[in-house]
């Protein structure tokens, strides 16, 4: 009788004592924005890659702060000017049990760069290298036609797939069948809008992960989110909404992680048109030249915004005032640039040097559900700039009919407005992708200029900017991407940045993620402290 | 009867017909897919190839043309979001919205029918007040504001239930149901409830105006005088007869649960249809929002058919025929 008891409450015990440790070892997320596939050369955008950088590891990783970090590669350099050499890790093994080795790479790169549905490719990762020389089944060279430094930055933005997938496409990566990368996680079970399951790999090559197991739900509505986390329902939530984080801040179930990311918001500037649509004389007739080409305009636009304002009422103080093109930390950054000081009176008095000294009058368009509080962003600049004499109408929309409208088309048939809001994320960690998208003047052929919505061109700093990008030496090159920005962004003012977007993650109380400037919820960076 | 319910189907090919048609070059006129689709870095070449991919290099009535050859072979088109036949991902999502528009459907009659027949018969009892003035706040409170009130107070405050998302399911026949499950119940409750607190409200006032009227009507009397019990004047000869305004309402009511329920799956985080058309909206995933909409109007053009013939057989005077012009 007592043996009965005592094993009954041992077995009692060891229940209790089981049922705490499988739950501290699963992590539910509830995230915001969904994948639309598991194949992680479907669609190159961040919701998609945050999700396949579980399943799938790459050549080269980036940690949060988008430092490269050995992956796949052990070893990565330069043998002269147009040769990379990739030393690849030995005794890899896929989730399905097969061998890792150089045909896996050649196989990703060719499949990353010419997936034929894919919804955006990584083929401006791909392109650069136009031949890929198999040297021994673990050393590969990449070869380009010129001289190339962003190989490895690239290179650290494709997932590799296993070779015996041959002619298997998103529906057989979204069904299980086909998604065995060499990730952290291995894909239990994917149901759209509902769940994402995933498994520790236990013959993951790096680091083991802390989390057995971990949980996606897709909860879309932010106060959903976040209510789903005050519940217990899930363990940690992204995309925290400004307004709430004051009193998360005070809340002792939660613990908030915040950190800057490489998105700039700024302004884009007709500096084409002559007759520009959006911009009237300041009696609200049409104008015969263009005030935005005269560079003192647009300093002085820039100086009549006071960016601290924008951030401390309008972003909550989750923002940080921006004067480039990417935060402090970032490579190729300028360290003469400063945020431009708030100076209504000397915007004022360049005005009237300028030829306006009654002003004049413009609308700023802007989308309403693309960035962190973009329409009142949009709504505070016109009022600043209604104060130094400039006219400022906001309008904003949808960001399905912002993006159409405000769709950069070039010189030929410019897109319609004038002055507009937008944002920019660089995916590569440092200036040159910016400067290329929004401030080389625009080329399809060279592919420069692809969003210059201003149509802003300078050719003194597209040769900086051209000569940046044949440098393979990092310091040396660090110093000209800072050249042309301080050109394109402080001379010419061709655009006006405003600030760095800060991203926000909640998790409840014991557990801690590094913010990462990539603005990617990585379930694995997610630890208990 | 068969010619009729044959000549109604007839009909609604037609209707589909045209829908497709509106709602196609309709969706061409607004925005820009490639653009809210590509990454930002995508240089000229590759916006040119997605667009390509997408078959939107095409005129918008050549792209019609195509849609509508496709359709007679049963696809309608792969979804620009997920790059799948977007029939099948409407298909996925509709037990979960089925589910939870029947749930609100049953709340709302088992609710609001005999609450209403009681504020009917009883008008000036402290309880009908009470009741009607409830069913008040059940129109005019905003479901958005009532879903997540309902989250604080059962999930955040009191922990009673989950908060978001469906809960376990189980297969039957190939289709996942969560009505099975202890946990897909407690799942279920909350955003069935915010859905049918509209609902309930529409039923209570309509079974009460219809109690007040046929109440006094000689044949309740006449029942009442043979000597009927209460029981079996209430809910044979009195329910029968206020029932046809109910299942006309609900019926079209239950199509629009079905189609727009977009709100609550979006609250609760629900995966459901609305949550998706609502996504694809945003996202202008045209081939979804085209298929959904030929769906729902199918949908539509069904349940008034089967309100027609109930009507039929709840009321015997009612013939089922077309009125000849």
């Amino acid at each position: 009788m007592f043996i009965r008891k005592t094993l009954a409450y041992a077995a009692a015990v060891t229940v209790i004592s089981l049922a705490p440790v499988a739950q501290a070892q699963t992590l539910t997320i509830g995230l915001g924005t969904e994948p639309t596939s598991i194949d992680p050369h479907f669609h190159n955008l961040g919701p998609n890659n945050q999700i396949a950088q579980h399943f799938f590891s790459r050549l080269i990783e980036q940690d949060h702060k988008q430092n490269l970090l050995p992956g796949l590669a052990t070893s990565w350099k330069p043998l002269d000017e147009l040769t990379w050499e990739f030393k690849l890790r030995k005794g890899v093994k896929f989730h399905d049990g097969s061998d890792f080795d150089a045909d896996d790479v050649i196989f990703s790169m060719h499949r990353g760069g010419n997936h034929p549905n894919a919804r955006s490719s990584f083929g401006l990762y791909t392109k650069a290298a136009s031949t890929i020389k198999k040297i021994d089944s673990h050393t590969l060279h990449f070869i380009s036609k010129k001289p190339y430094p962003l190989m490895a930055v690239d290179l650290s933005n494709v997932h590799i797939v296993s070779s015996n997938e041959k002619d298997k496409w998103e529906g057989e990566y979204n069904n299980g069948n086909s998604a065995h990368g060499t990730g952290p996680y291995k894909l239990v079970r994917w149901v759209k809008g509902e769940v994402l399951e995933m498994e520790r790999y236990e013959g993951y090559h790096g680091p083991k992960p802390h989390w057995a197991k971990i949980i996606i739900k897709p909860i879309k509505s932010a106060p959903s989110r976040l209510a789903a986390l005050l519940a217990g329902d899930v363990d940690f939530i992204d995309q925290v909404p400004t307004v709430d984080i004051a009193r998360l801040k005070k809340e002792p179930k939660v613990q908030l992680s915040q950190g800057v990311s490489n998105r700039v918001i700024y302004l884009h500037l007709d500096q084409f048109r002559d007759n520009p649509q959006y911009v009237k004389t300041h009696d609200g007739k049409p104008v015969t030249k263009n005030p935005l080409k005269d560079v003192r305009v647009r300093k002085a636009l820039s100086m009549a915004i006071n960016r601290t304002a924008i951030v401390e009422r309008v972003m909550e103080g989750v923002a940080i005032p921006a004067g480039q093109l990417l935060p402090e930390g970032f490579f190729g950054r300028s360290d003469k640039l400063k945020v431009e000081k708030y100076d209504p009176a000397g915007a004022k008095k360049l005005l009237a040097e300028a030829g306006y000294p009654n002003g004049f009058q413009v609308t700023l368009h802007g989308p309403n559900n693309r960035y962190i509080n973009d329409a009142k962003i949009v709504e505070a600049i016109a009022q600043m700039l209604t104060r130094i004499g400039v006219k400022t109408t906001p309008d904003t929309m949808p960001k399905s009919v912002f993006f159409k409208r405000g769709k950069n088309r070039g010189p030929e048939k410019p897109q319609e407005f004038n002055f507009l809001l937008v944002g920019w994320g660089s995916g590569t960690g440092e200036p040159s992708s910016p400067l290329r998208s929004l401030l080389g003047t625009y080329n399809k052929t060279k592919g420069w200029g692809s969003s210059n919505r201003g149509l802003h061109s300078n050719p003194e700093m597209d040769k900086i900017l051209d000569q940046a990008l044949a440098t393979v030496d990092d310091t040396k090159r660090a110093a000209l991407l800072a050249k042309a920005t301080e050109i394109g962004v402080g001379e010419d003012v061709g655009i006006i940045p405003l600030h760095y977007q800060v991203n926000t993650w909640a998790a409840k109380k014991g557990l801690s993620y590094k913010a990462r400037t990539d603005e990617r919820t990585v379930g694995y960076d997610v630890s208990p402290n | 009867m068969t010619v009729f319910i044959i000549r109604r189907l007839m009909q609604s090919v037609l209707v589909v017909f045209v829908m497709s048609f509106l709602v196609f070059s309709g969706v061409n006129l607004v925005g820009d897919p490639v653009e809210m689709m590509v990454n930002d870095e995508a240089d000229q070449a590759e916006r040119e190839r997605v667009i390509k991919a997408m078959g939107l290099d095409k005129p918008w009535y050549i792209q019609y043309g195509l849609f509508v050859g496709k359709a007679f072979q049963g696809e309608l088109g792969k979804s620009f979001t997920y790059g799948e036949e977007s029939l099948g991902i409407i298909v996925e999502r509709m037990p979960a919205t089925f589910e939870l528009a029947l749930a609100a459907l049953l709340m709302a009659i088992v609710i609001g029918i005999p609450f209403g027949v009681f504020a009917g018969l009883r008008p000036e009892a402290r309880t009908s007040k009470v009741v009607m003035a409830g069913s008040i706040l059940g129109f005019s409170l905003p479901t958005f504001w009532v879903g997540l009130m309902f989250i604080m107070v059962f999930a955040v405050i009191l922990g009673w239930l989950p908060s978001t998302g469906r809960g376990d399911t189980v297969d039957v026949g190939g289709v996942p149901l969560s009505f099975l499950t202890i946990d897909g119940l407690s799942h279920l409750f909350l955003p069935a409830l915010n859905l049918a607190l509209f609902k309930i409200s529409l039923v209570i006032r309509l079974a009460r105006a219809g109690t007040r009227e046929v109440v006094h009507q000689d044949y309740i009397k006449f029942a009442r005088a043979k000597g009927l019990t209460t029981k079996r004047v209430v809910l044979v000869h009195l329910m029968k007869n206020i029932l046809i305004p109910v299942v006309t309402v609900l019926g079209l009511e239950f199509g629009g649960l079905i189609a727009f329920s977009v709100v609550t799956e979006t609250v609760f985080a629900w995966p459901g249809m609305g949550k998706l058309i609502i996504d694809s909206i945003q996202n202008l995933d045209r081939p979804v929002i085209v298929a959904y909409l030929m769906i729902i109007v199918l949908i539509f053009v069904i349940i008034n058919l089967v309100v027609d013939v109930l009507y039929s057989v709840l009321d015997p005077r009612v013939r089922l025929q077309d009125v000849k012009a």
